[in-house]
């Protein structure tokens, strides 16, 4: 009897893991994506294979709860940056982050590249995005979309860099020429937050190309995820202080999505360590993809 | 006639296309992206300036073949890769400047920058076949052989870029060494004693 117990017991605690199911699935141009159901949340996948990685969740109960720790340290660049009035995104994801900025920032032009045609149209379909008239979405690759933005002096003053997907890395949106790029399209109070690699031989790498290219780089690391953000600025960044009050401000306009921004400003690292060793990447040398498996 | 000679620059023709070919990505990306396109703009300047070269490759072996004039070819082929890292990046701003869609411009691109030292390299297999065959019914057999030697060379340029060229070298060092490995062959092949070809 006891085990029979036991058995239902876990048959129970296994349920919502039985329960996931793929409600969605297309091979586009680039990869894999899936759409998947579990309960009331419902991920965007872009590989099964190798790792379960989720890109985007959404909580179809609560639309507005950001699921995933990284899109809400994906907000910290408003930790120095308090009131973007430009911003891009790389990297589109199911949309959340467009959709969180479109509530905190009523007014801010948003512009947002997505190498992916089929990306948009899941994000549109399954994961309620949709773009209001402060948006624009590009089909197109960041690198090209800032070339071209660079030659008509386009400048924005919050970037967002979401286009490392784990399982293949566009190595040219990782250089030192490419963040230059990045570095030339910031207003000069601007801020760029790029989501990106915690560990690997990568690590080092990364950090010091940063480091060589923004005069201000801070890093956060929450406990709860792998992922690490980097936030980066021209000029150096505002105090302790300030980063702190910034954050107390934030705190009520986050609630809604069921986020508290008090730990982004207390792991809010500035110059993180790197390995005084690393090679920078280069558009001549850039082996990311062979130094992400180190 | 020394047949493992030929047989070697072959080889050395077949990898040096594919390790151009594979930096070709990496040389185009910073102004055209790795959207697929590029990737479409890259195989198809390389497939058309190959079918190129094996045309002009086999109606040159009709005038005159000889070890010497195979050399010559790797000097040029070597000679015309210099402009990649002499001035490619110029070039590609100034294709980028004039062509907004990144996809002609790409094309445009890999043109200008693969065209002709592919067209080159394509010329070296029909060449290599006129001077190993020795007679009509042993062609096929030859042409077999080379084109496996070639080939293996095409799939060793291959893996040996993406696995580890890339992770020890800069893009320019890579194209720098392949240029000297052509150089080298043509200076082999000039320096060979001159040798009767078959008629």
């Amino acid at each position: 009897m006891k085990r029979l117990a036991a058995v239902l017991a876990l048959a129970l605690a296994l349920s919502p893991l039985a329960q996931a199911e793929i409600i969605h699935e297309e091979r586009s141009l680039y990869r894999n994506i899936l759409v998947r159901d579990q309960g009331s949340e419902r991920c965007l996948l872009f590989t099964v294979r190798r790792s379960n990685r989720n890109q985007s969740c959404l909580d179809r109960d609560d639309p507005d709860r950001l699921i995933f720790p990284y899109a809400r340290m994906m907000l910290s660049g408003l930790l120095v940056t308090p009131a973007p009035k430009r911003i891009l995104m790389v990297g589109l994801g199911g949309g959340t982050l467009p959709k969180v900025f479109s509530v905190l920032t009523p007014q801010a032009q948003q512009d947002l590249v997505e190498i992916d045609e089929a990306v948009v149209t899941v994000a549109k379909r399954f994961f309620d995005f949709t773009p209001t008239a402060q948006m624009a979405v590009h089909v197109q690759d960041a690198r090209v979309f800032l070339k071209r933005a660079a030659a008509r002096g386009t400048t924005w003053d919050y970037i967002m860099l979401d286009a490392f997907t784990g399982d293949y890395i566009p190595e040219h949106l990782m250089t030192k020429e490419f963040l230059e790029e990045v570095r030339a399209a910031l207003t000069d109070d601007g801020v760029l937050v790029a989501n990106t690699f915690a560990s690997s031989a990568l690590y080092d790498a990364e950090t010091a190309t940063y480091a060589a290219v923004f005069p201000a780089l801070a890093e956060i690391r929450l406990d709860e995820t792998l992922n690490r953000i980097l936030v980066a600025q021209k000029q150096p960044f505002p105090d302790e202080a300030t980063r702190l009050a910034a954050a107390e401000a934030l705190r009520r306009p986050l609630r809604r999505f069921a986020s508290n921004p008090l730990p982004l400003a207390q792991n809010f690292n500035v110059a993180p360590p790197f390995s005084a060793s690393a090679r920078l990447l280069t558009d001549q040398y850039a082996p990311v993809n062979l130094l992400q498996q180190r | 006639m020394d047949r493992k000679l030929i047989f070697l620059l072959a080889f050395t023709g077949g990898f040096v296309i594919m390790s151009i070919e594979l930096l070709g990505g990496r040389i185009l990306a910073p102004w055209f992206g790795s959207s697929v396109y590029v990737w479409g703009s890259i195989i198809t300047v390389f497939m058309i300036a190959l079918s190129l070269g094996y045309l002009i490759g086999g109606r040159l072996s009709l005038r005159n073949p000889s070890l010497q004039r195979f050399g010559s070819l790797f000097i040029a082929g070597a000679v015309l890769l210099g402009p990649l890292y002499g001035f490619g990046d110029e070039l590609m701003a100034a294709v980028f400047e004039r062509v907004e869609d990144p996809r002609y411009g790409s094309l445009l691109a890999s043109m200008a920058l693969f065209f002709l030292p592919t067209v080159l390299l394509g010329m070296i297999s029909p060449y290599s076949v006129r001077l190993l065959v020795q007679a009509k019914d042993e062609s096929g057999q030859v042409a077999g052989l080379l084109y496996f030697v070639s080939t293996f060379g095409s799939a060793l340029g291959t893996l040996g870029t993406s696995f580890y060229f890339i992770l020890w070298f800069e893009v320019d060092t890579i194209l720098l060494l392949l240029s000297g490995a052509l150089l080298l062959c043509g200076a082999l092949a000039l320096l060979a004693p001159r040798q009767e070809v078959a008629p």
